[in-house]
């Protein structure tokens, strides 16, 4: 017992001191060296673009769902005008950001890892430095900008996406006009609703790369590892997101 | 002779395993030494060693007078330009072709223009066996092929000592000679080199100097390839 606490708590620090280093570096990396220009706008297209359809459907069913499950319980009690306040509102504040996450840590972290995972596994991490290049510079910038900039867009879709599958199943199911619907959204919303939830997507873009990058760069030999680090990665990745998702929630609604 | 690499009571473990006990040598300009050991000797760790890949647990390396031990990655960056390294299976760029696996140390550290990279990687390609093969994607390539691309990369910025890792390994006795035709013309040229191999043949042909890792300290450490019995290594 003792001894699995030792293990727990040392791969523990080293993990947290490994993502403070990584992050480190990373940032001396984006505003001390050469910007890699043409390697960050092939990452947006890899990791934005080419994730676009998971996150229109993924929007679009939850948008869905979430409505016909809150829209049954409302109809119960006479609620159903209530309705799209009540789901447009999750879908800002919560479920377009968290869900954007969840699909982009498991789609974009889990394809960062296993790419640089057997880069290093094939020496071409190790050829970059050998050349005196920075792999960080090269490799790990790149993907942790292109992130930064794409997932608050993939959020603002699925925010679209996620409202859009709403307003369907209102006007089919629950016979609300459309036109009621979007008045609603309007009328009731603050800016700072909408952007309370966007600006996670910043910090999730970050939970998301920064370790997926860090799990690529620990792979030593091995399909094996790449395969446990990329398993690792979606996982540390998802915990970041939602337990990030608490503590971010707790802070904008303080401000 | 000038002594241009150094290494002095090198240590290094992993976890509780020493690796290297208490290892010295020198690297004299112009010569090839040849490092041979058995498997998980440490031959190639103490290579890496040589650019800064891997780090010491003790002990001092220098490399044109100057110890490379505590250097940080950035500090690095000048080694490394006058280092090559060659690696066992090329580690070549995958996402690249072969013209831009070459173009990669020319970009990054010359202010070439395209018309410049372009000749120059022709006449290394010509020089290397290459030639007609820039458009390529690493992938395809045999892996002889692999090799010499990788060799031909690593002289891109004409460094003074090149370090070469099992260049022979896994191939046919053809692509073998080729690339100890390759080696001996680097010898020619001026460059100082240190191969680790296990290829005995390899060795005698293109090596000055040998020296063998045993048990993680230097056993046998002798000028003139001929002294070597078999027993010896």
């Amino acid at each position: 017992m003792t001894m699995a606490l030792h293990k727990f708590f040392t791969d523990l620090f080293m993990f947290l001191g490994g993502i403070a280093g990584l992050s480190r570096s990373v940032f001396e990396a984006l505003f001390k060296s050469r910007f890699e220009f043409k390697s960050t706008v092939d990452q947006v297209f890899q990791l934005g673009i080419r994730s676009m359809p998971l996150i229109c459907v993924t929007a679009f069913s939850v948008g869905m769902v979430i409505t016909l499950q809150s829209g049954m319980g409302l109809t119960k009690f006479g609620g159903t005008l209530y309705l799209p306040k009540a789901v447009s509102l999750s879908i800002l504040w919560e479920l377009g950001p968290l869900f954007t996450g969840l699909m982009v840590a498991a789609r974009a972290g889990a394809g960062i890892t296993s790419e640089i995972g057997s880069m290093m596994v094939t020496q071409q991490i190790d050829a970059m430095r050998a050349l005196g290049t920075s792999p960080i510079r090269k490799i790990v910038v790149p993907r942790v900008v292109a992130l930064f900039i794409t997932l608050p867009i993939l959020v603002a879709l699925a925010n679209f996406l996620g409202i859009l599958g709403s307003i369907i199943v209102c006007s089919n199911q629950f016979h609300l006009d459309p036109y009621f619907y979007m008045q609603k959204i309007t009328t009731s919303f603050r800016l700072f609703d909408y952007l309370s939830g966007f600006s996670k997507s910043f910090f999730f873009s970050l939970f998301i790369s920064i370790p997926a990058c860090y799990f690529g760069l620990q792979v030593r030999e091995g399909a094996q590892e790449v395969g446990s680090a990329t398993t690792r990665s979606v996982v540390v990745g998802s915990i970041l997101i939602l337990v990030g998702d608490f503590f971010l929630s707790k802070i904008f609604w303080v401000i | 002779m000038a002594s241009l690499i150094q290494v002095q009571n090198f240590k290094k473990s992993f976890g509780d395993k020493p690796v290297h006990k208490d290892v010295s040598f020198e690297v004299f300009e112009g010569e090839c030494l040849g490092l041979i050991g058995g498997s998980g000797s440490g031959k190639s760790v103490l290579l890496r060693s040589l650019i800064g890949l891997e780090k010491p647990n003790s002990g001092h390396i220098m490399v044109f007078g100057q110890d490379i031990t505590r250097f940080s990655e950035a500090q690095l960056i000048d080694v490394r330009k006058k280092v090559a390294y060659v690696f066992q299976n090329g580690a070549l760029f995958d996402s690249m072709t072969v013209f831009d696996n070459l173009a990669y140390p020319l970009r990054e550290h010359f202010n070439m223009n395209e018309t410049m990279i372009r000749e120059k990687i022709l006449f290394q390609l010509s020089e290397f066996g290459l030639q007609g093969n820039e458009n390529l994607q690493t992938g395809n390539l045999s892996g002889g092929m692999q090799k010499r691309v990788g060799l031909a990369r690593s002289m891109m910025m004409d460094p003074q000592v090149v370090l070469y890792d099992e260049p022979t390994a896994g191939l046919d006795p053809f692509n073998t000679k080729r690339i100890q035709d390759l080696i001996l013309e680097m010898k020619k040229k001026g460059k100082t080199s240190i191969l680790v191999t296990h290829d005995m043949p390899t060795a005698f042909r293109v090596c000055d100097r040998m020296i063998v890792i045993k048990e993680g300290r230097i056993s046998e450490d002798k000028d003139g390839v001929q002294k070597f019995a078999e027993g010896d290594v």
